[in-house]
């Protein structure tokens, strides 16, 4: 495990407790989204400062976090192309820098071929990207894999456009 | 507490249901009975008082066209319509190229049951070539009907006949975002839908135990894949095996006390083990890279077949179920997976990539000879009838899943459709034991 990679967000959050100690009821101890009644004060997520701070620096990381997060595959493989092995690299260094995040890569097949051996495909490609976040520095405990096989289709047609929008892992954020 | 009362009052309220829904399946014939024998199963005789309480030849003619190899004369056509032996004319049946005529009664009893007496001629030789009497409760009169038809079956053929047995599959209804899956197990004639297990969470690879009492099978019920064994008389369910990562595709041993499963281990890497389900106590069969699944046990035991695409894509292999180095046994084509043992141990049920198609085919357990059976493109699942005679599959007619049985000479079929939804991965029961 990284422990200086984990310092310096540490670091940046207790300054930012420092920041919101002033105006916001995270003082006393209240828990993140508590409302409080009748205060004056009412803070929704009583470290506003601290969430200001984050938002700032991990602005574009976050958008790609929660916005890119599948990455598809060809028939019958495991393979990851150069387009995305860099959005899992993102992926990755974010897993790395954020030691609490979890993630379960849920990967899938399309739907020829036999159910359970594409239970086999789907955990295959869900391993394939699991290599990479690893690389990147996730922990292993961030990590989960899952292998749906052909059950859950993204696209219920049945041709190869829809075939391609099935072969994939998808990033599903623990939140 | 409560969940799992609700559960069961769900399972209670389906089953009522399903009853009311009188055909919930449709059964189509869509191929060839050319070659089969025409034989007329004459309305039986009610012997006493009001409308006859069941319509057994009806039940007895659908029995015998679904096993592919009789052509039953529809009532319209016949000439006559004797219930005894005596009032038999084969003269009107020979007109008709009738090879055999079934004759019959149902007589009623002072307890309020039934005697089905029944005899079967030969139109050619005009000889009677079996007799039979069958007793039954008023409730017992539709298995009293299996009953009559199987024995005319293997008195015909001298194969057991398959009209007692059932099927299992998996349906899925309901809105196509957040379907509703269901566990079904149906009379092998499609009567009689009982569903076992309804979840919203996908349901996979039901298989029967060896004495017919129970199905294991795959749930995603507790969000990741997981092997459960269900009673079928009691709903008692017990679930088998929860490791880390997949838990899939149950077979069972020939004696019942075991079930080869595809664990992961968390690790990434599917393989073949053996669960003893009495004490849990599991024993690791493969240990390859590649994905090894599909386990199916040999009819002695000795061996598991089971799906590996070590050689780079999908083919069949058998391991001795005491350990062992796997052996490959489909050399045909680039994907041949899914192995299913017929019950006689001489042939292997295949999902098989045909110029790709994929196809239901049967492989020669010796010479490894590979014929296709099917002509869909997307046929799956293969299971056999315990005569071997049939083949039910999985398949897709008008966009839908629906399941087809395909003789094993690959000249008779028929479809089974659910009047509304899709139906998959079916599994044939065991002969009942009585």
């Amino acid at each position: 495990m990284n422990y200086l990679k984990l310092m310096i967000p540490v670091a940046l959050l207790a300054l930012a407790g420092c920041a919101s100690k002033d105006g916001a009821s995270s003082a006393d101890g209240m828990g993140e989204g508590e409302i409080v009644d009748g205060d004056g004060v009412s803070t929704y997520g009583g470290s506003d400062g601290a969430d200001g701070m984050a938002t700032a620096i991990g602005d574009d990381r976050d958008n790609v976090i929660m916005n890119d997060r599948i990455v598809y595959f060809a028939l019958n493989s495991a393979e990851l192309d150069v387009a995305s092995m860099e959005l899992l690299k993102q992926h990755g260094r974010y897993l790395a820098d954020n030691p609490g995040e979890k993630v379960r890569l849920e990967g899938h097949s399309d739907e020829r071929g036999s159910r359970e051996y594409n239970i086999g495909l789907g955990e295959r490609r869900a391993v394939s990207v699991q290599s990479i976040l690893l690389v990147q520095g996730a922990s292993v405990d961030q990590l989960v894999t899952i292998s749906f096989g052909e059950e859950r289709p993204a696209d219920l047609g049945v041709d190869e456009a829809a075939w391609a929008k099935n072969r994939r892992v998808e990033l599903v954020y623990e939140r | 507490m409560r969940f799992i009362r609700a559960k069961l009052l769900l399972f209670v309220v389906v089953v009522s249901l399903s009853q009311a829904l009188h055909a919930e399946l449709t059964i189509e014939i869509t191929k060839g009975q050319g070659e089969a024998v025409p034989i007329a199963i004459v309305p039986f005789g009610w012997q006493g008082q009001g409308a006859s309480p069941f319509p057994i030849a009806d039940v007895v003619a659908s029995d015998l066209a679904r096993s592919g190899r009789f052509s039953p004369v529809p009532e319209s056509e016949m000439l006559q319509k004797p219930t005894t032996g005596a009032d038999v004319d084969f003269s009107d049946w020979r007109i008709l190229d009738t090879e055999v005529v079934v004759v019959g009664r149902i007589n009623p009893q002072p307890d309020g049951g039934y005697l089905i007496e029944f005899r079967v001629f030969d139109v050619f030789r005009g000889e009677q070539l079996l007799g039979y009497r069958v007793t039954s409760d008023a409730a017992g009169m539709r298995r009293a009907a299996h009953q009559v038809s199987d024995l005319i079956f293997e008195k015909l053929t001298g194969i057991k006949g398959v009209a007692s047995t059932r099927i299992a599959y998996v349906k899925v209804s309901g809105d196509r975002k957040k379907p509703v899956y269901q566990l079904i197990v149906a009379d092998a004639d499609g009567e009689n839908v009982r569903v076992l297990l309804e979840s919203r969470q996908s349901i996979m690879s039901p298989a029967w135990s060896p004495d017919g009492r129970k199905l294991a099978y795959v749930s995603f019920e507790n969000g990741q894949s997981q092997v459960f064994v269900q009673e079928l008389r009691s709903g008692a369910r017990r679930r088998v095996s929860a490791r880390k990562g997949i838990n899939s595709a149950p077979s069972w041993s020939p004696d019942g006390r075991r079930l080869a499963l595809t664990l992961s281990k968390g690790d990434g890497n599917l393989d073949i083990y053996m669960l003893e389900l009495s004490n849990q106590v599991l024993t690791r069969l493969t240990s390859w890279p590649s994905i090894e699944t599909e386990a199916n046990w040999s009819v002695d035991g000795k061996e598991i077949y089971f799906t590996s695409d070590r050689s780079g894509g999908p083919q069949v292999y058998k391991v001795a179920s005491a350990g062992g180095t796997p052996v490959r046994v489909t050399f045909e084509g680039n994907y041949n997976a899914r192995p299913r043992i017929s019950p006689d141990g001489a042939r292997l049920a295949i999902v098989h990539n045909d110029r790709g198609n994929y196809r239901i085919a049967v492989v020669d357990a010796e010479r490894a000879y590979t014929q296709v059976l099917t002509s869909g493109n997307q046929d799956e699942s293969p299971a056999f009838a315990p005569n071997g005679e049939l083949l039910i599959y999985a398949s897709r007619a008008g966009g839908r899943g629906v399941l087809s049985t395909v003789s094993v000479d690959g000249r008779f079929e028929q479809k089974l459709a659910a009047t509304q939804g899709e139906i998959r991965e079916p599994s044939w029961s065991p002969f009942p034991i009585n």
